[in-house]
């Protein structure tokens, strides 16, 4: 059994007393020790689903009215708020995009670290400082014995990252959801911060679910990936062959509206392919048609009359086209 | 030349034609939602226009005698009862509201000349011009306020101008601090850089582009202005310090505190007036505060 | 034209430097050189990218060029003409024949205007053409950028991300610029819209014969739009050669590191590639090392690198003119 398995997941968003399912109907399963890629543009339910796996949705607004997410054969959709805080940051930790604000400006590193070990791990302050120490170096933190009490603000973007990075790893989670863990982050950092996230994968076996925009990244980092959209799963499936051949014309498009670096730059440069328009307003969510029909070159009446169903390839590639085989 | 891709064949439904809102528009949909608000806002409509028609629909004097004095109220036909002069008190608090209203309104109109002025050129040109402006404001923000227009009044005299223009002065400061960082956010912004880009003289950039924006809190300012305005007005014409010849609702306390044991009413009813017109402006206050905040305003 | 051959913007030695406040009431005057001796042209259709990470001082090079910022030292020679010594009637022109595009398509346009008047903008506080003539060409500007007439009427936060970008770029071409200056026009926009928004600005170019100052921090893109391509670092030009010899032949240990660092969906190129990793961060701003300021996290800097710092010199002949330009000690001219 996998390690966490998403079945017929539907979270609804009641936004003035209209209610848009945010997420539609995705399925989807990790292993353990893998990494999984959610890609899509903003809008799309990414960061969504992972809220919905913590059970982190917005109090009131958004909850989970359908569908289950099975962690370790716990059904987390129904897990009672004391249980989710058990495993929320011990089994399943997340870091975020935004390293300058998800740190406590008015504690130092090593108590922020501290106190998420002392709290799931019971330890005591001295064990915790010194594991504290040992996470910092693991993240490649300079000289982490010193480091440890500086406060967030003394540290660059970068190294934020990598304590949120440490902090996140803190209880070994089984699961690390990264939000576009580097969005913020200048290249060069990013390239850093990916090698360190494959490194300690490879040493701890934690899952990742790497949210984000950037195929590129995906392409380094993940062997699967879901293409979302509209908050439903336009694509699935490992990463090599849809990036060869997208089943899915918004799929596609992501990977060809991006200007991309080449082995070997020629002086031609074509003119990049365009997904007119935007992603549809909540509004639209949930219909009972294609989605992303109004951007689509391929649209047919079919695709607005009807909801795409899943189309499957081999290697459980699947796409959710009426014109998959076309694409 | 923008749809490349949607080139298929089966045509969309037309998309359909967004109209402009004005933000303002927005902001007042906003406001009209915040039902405390409306209230504050329909409450307070009441009193300006009782202040403004009333003495002509209610034409008796405020200082002259109509009865015997400590008439309670509902008797006699008069419906809050006279005071310890046996002055009418209905005819008292609708003069009074007048007195009140000018007052809080022109000591904010002070307030936010002078506030907005300042603020606006300190956090506008930065360096020596805000060093220079900020400790200016800041000597008026450390006077003992109550004191200041006290000495104020006792030297100049307590016509109502001078009692307004007490309140104005005490009371710019906080005015002048929000200016100047509304100001030092927005002129960061880009489209202030754009405007710069396209030649723009630095008063249109203050007047024209920076302050429109910088509005909103100001104006929450202003409006609960008006509110402590009226209070210190109160406070004021309670320890007698303004214009015996004008009737206003601190004025009523004062002349009848004495009596507070035996004629409650006539200190309970302007009291009242005040608390409820100032709860009234703090109210509007709030919803203009959360209708004017985009923050809020999204989705 | 005649004009052509010459650079229509000239940068010489440019400088721009912030005072910072430093160890409290004794500290003395410390000062920031975000932009430390820069030196570039472009030529008329042409455009030039300024890459670099945060903090390397690309945007304020930009904006001094626009003398939104004012400049320490140094020349911005614009059309032949000192821009930055410009005296107000001079400026005034000058401001019309350079615009600027913004990163953020959020703050960047003022909300409390409608779309029109934001385009309009410039036409009324420039004055380059007469007031009758403006409405009609504030249209064909909506037209030009692919946005309907009828929207002219709204307000900024009716559009999206990339129609706001739209008309952030209908309004720099208003004056009828010969360039404009676009500080990561697209950084702030999603994937999918940054395409559209793109291929408008090359469009635009090849259609008006613009030239481009394209500050970015994205390789891919600056790849698909630039013909000559300067690397910052640190307020420095570290690198300075033709697009096909700066990404085919870097020479700079920076830029290859840069280069390295981008993640690619390219098979072949993320298996010819070896990442270079270079540790650590950039050194204090305000108080840089006397040699190469990348010398700290350098794979092959060596005891010289601490001790002078390199020239920014042609180190091979490459395709642009000027040749192919590289700060370092290390790097041998050919």
């Amino acid at each position: 059994m996998a390690l966490l398995e998403v079945e017929n997941l539907r979270v609804e968003l009641t936004l003035r007393g209209n209610i848009a399912p945010v997420i539609d109907d995705v399925s989807f399963s990790l292993e353990a020790g893998e990494t999984l890629s959610f890609v899509g543009e903003s809008g799309c339910g990414k960061s969504m689903t992972a809220l919905a796996i913590m059970g982190l949705l917005p109090d009131k607004v958004g909850r989970i009215a359908a569908g289950s997410i099975r962690f370790d054969g716990e059904d987390l959709a129904k897990a009672s708020d004391k249980r989710m805080r058990e495993i929320r940051g011990n089994e399943i930790s997340m870091i975020f995009q935004e390293p300058m604000t998800s740190l406590n400006p008015v504690y130092t590193i090593g108590e922020q670290i501290s106190e998420v070990l002392r709290r799931h791990q019971n330890l005591g302050a001295k064990a915790a400082h010194a594991k504290a120490v040992e996470l910092l170096d693991a993240v490649r933190i300079p000289n982490p014995a010193a480091r440890i009490n500086d406060y967030p603000f003394q540290m660059s973007g970068g190294q934020r990252q990598r304590v949120m990075i440490a902090i996140a790893l803190a209880c070994e989670p089984k699961i690390l959801i990264a939000d576009e863990p580097t969005t913020a982050l200048d290249v060069t950092v990013q390239a850093q911060i990916f090698d360190l996230l494959r490194d300690l994968r490879k040493q701890t076996g934690t899952a990742i679910i790497l949210i984000t925009h950037d195929m590129g990244a995906v392409a380094e980092m993940a062997e699967r990936m879901i293409v979302m959209y509209a908050g439903r799963k336009a694509e699935d499936g490992p990463v090599e062959p849809i990036i060869a051949h997208a089943r899915h014309p918004y799929t596609k498009g992501l990977i060809a509206c991006v200007p991309h670096l080449h082995a070997e730059l020629t002086e031609e440069r074509e003119r990049l392919v365009e997904i007119g328009g935007i992603v549809p307003g909540l509004a639209e969510f949930g219909a009972n048609r294609c989605l992303f029909a109004s951007r689509c070159g391929l649209r047919s009446q079919k695709c607005l009359d009807q909801r795409p169903q899943e189309q499957k390839f081999e290697a459980g590639h699947a796409s959710a086209c009426w014109h998959a085989e076309a694409v | 030349m923008s749809d490349q891709t949607a080139q298929s064949e089966v045509a969309l439904p037309e998309e359909p034609v967004v109209k402009a809102r004005h933000p303002l528009a927005e902001a007042a949909e906003m406001f009209a939602r915040n039902k405390a608000a409306v209230a504050g806002l329909i409450v307070l409509l009441i009193i300006i226009i009782a202040a403004i028609v009333g003495p002509f629909l209610y034409p008796t004097d405020p200082f002259a005698m109509v009865w015997a004095p400590f008439t309670p109220p509902a008797q006699e036909g008069y419906l809050l009862g006279t005071d310890y002069l046996g002055r009418d008190l209905v005819a008292m608090l609708i003069h009074g509201a007048r007195v009140s209203i000018v007052i809080g309104l022109s000591a904010a109109l002070i307030t936010v000349f002078i506030g907005v002025t300042i603020g606006a050129l300190a956090g506008f040109f930065r360096g020596w011009v805000e060093e220079v402006l900020m400790r200016f404001t800041e000597f008026f923000q450390v006077l003992p306020t109550l004191l200041f227009s006290m000495v104020i009044v006792a030297l100049f005299g307590a016509s109502l101008p001078m009692i307004t223009l007490a309140i104005g002065l005490v009371s710019w400061p906080a005015v002048a601090r929000i200016t100047r960082s509304e100001f030092l956010r927005i002129r960061e912004l880009e489209y202030v850089t754009a405007s710069r880009a396209s030649g723009t003289s630095n008063m249109k950039l203050i007047f024209g582009v920076i302050l429109p924006n910088a509005a909103p809190p100001i104006i929450v300012q202003a409006a609960l202005m008006v509110g402590t305005a009226i209070l210190f007005e109160a406070g004021l014409s309670f320890l007698g310090l303004t214009d015996p010849n004008v009737v206003s609702w601190g004025q009523i306390i004062g002349s009848n505190r004495q009596y507070i044991l035996d004629a409650a009413y006539t200190v309970t009813i302007p009291g009242v007036a005040i608390f409820v017109s100032v709860l009234a402006i703090s109210l509007v206050g709030d919803g203009l505060n959360d209708a004017l905040n985009p923050k809020l305003r999204q989705r | 034209m005649a004009d052509d051959a010459k650079p229509f913007l000239q940068v010489e030695n440019l400088t721009v430097r912030f005072p910072v406040k430093r160890g409290g009431m004794f500290g003395g005057k410390a000062y920031l050189y975000a932009v430390d001796d820069i030196s570039f042209q472009l030529k008329r259709g042409q455009t030039l990218a300024i890459v670099g990470e945060s903090g390397s001082g690309k945007t304020t090079a930009a904006l001094a060029c626009a003398r939104l910022v004012p400049a320490h030292s140094g020349k911005v020679v614009l059309d032949g003409q000192d821009f930055l010594a410009a005296s107000d009637v001079e400026l005034r022109k000058a401001r019309a024949k350079v615009q600027f595009i913004f990163q953020d398509p959020y703050s960047s346009l003022n909300p409390r205007l409608r779309a029109e008047k934001i385009v309009r903008e410039p036409l009324d506080s420039l004055q380059t053409i007469p007031a009758e003539k403006r409405d009609e060409v504030v249209q064909k500007l909506f037209k030009a950028v692919g946005l309907r007439p009828e929207q002219m009427r709204l307000f900024p936060h009716q559009f999206s991300g990339g129609q706001r970008q739209r008309i952030g770029i209908a309004r720099a071409l208003a004056t009828q610029p010969a360039l404009i200056i676009c500080d990561e026009p697209v950084s702030a926009l999603d994937v999918a819209v940054q395409a559209q928004i793109l291929n408008l600005l090359r469009d635009l170019q090849s259609d008006l014969g613009l030239s481009y100052l394209f500050i970015s921090h994205d390789l891919g893109v600056v790849q698909h739009m630039c013909d000559e391509v300067a690397v910052m670092y640190m307020g420095k030009i570290v690198e300075h050669a033709s697009r096909l010899d700066l990404f085919n032949a870097p020479q700079h240990p920076y830029t290859k590191a840069l280069l390295s660092a981008v993640p690619s969906v390219d098979k072949e190129r993320r298996e010819a590639q070896k990442r270079i990793l270079i540790p650590g961060d950039p050194p204090d701003p305000i108080d840089p090392p006397k040699g190469c300021r990348f010398a700290n996290r350098c794979p092959i800097a060596q005891d010289i690198c601490s001790r002078s710092e390199p020239a920014l010199e042609v180190k091979r002949r490459g395709q642009g003119e000027s040749g192919h330009r590289a700060a370092c000690h290390r790097v041998d001219v050919a």
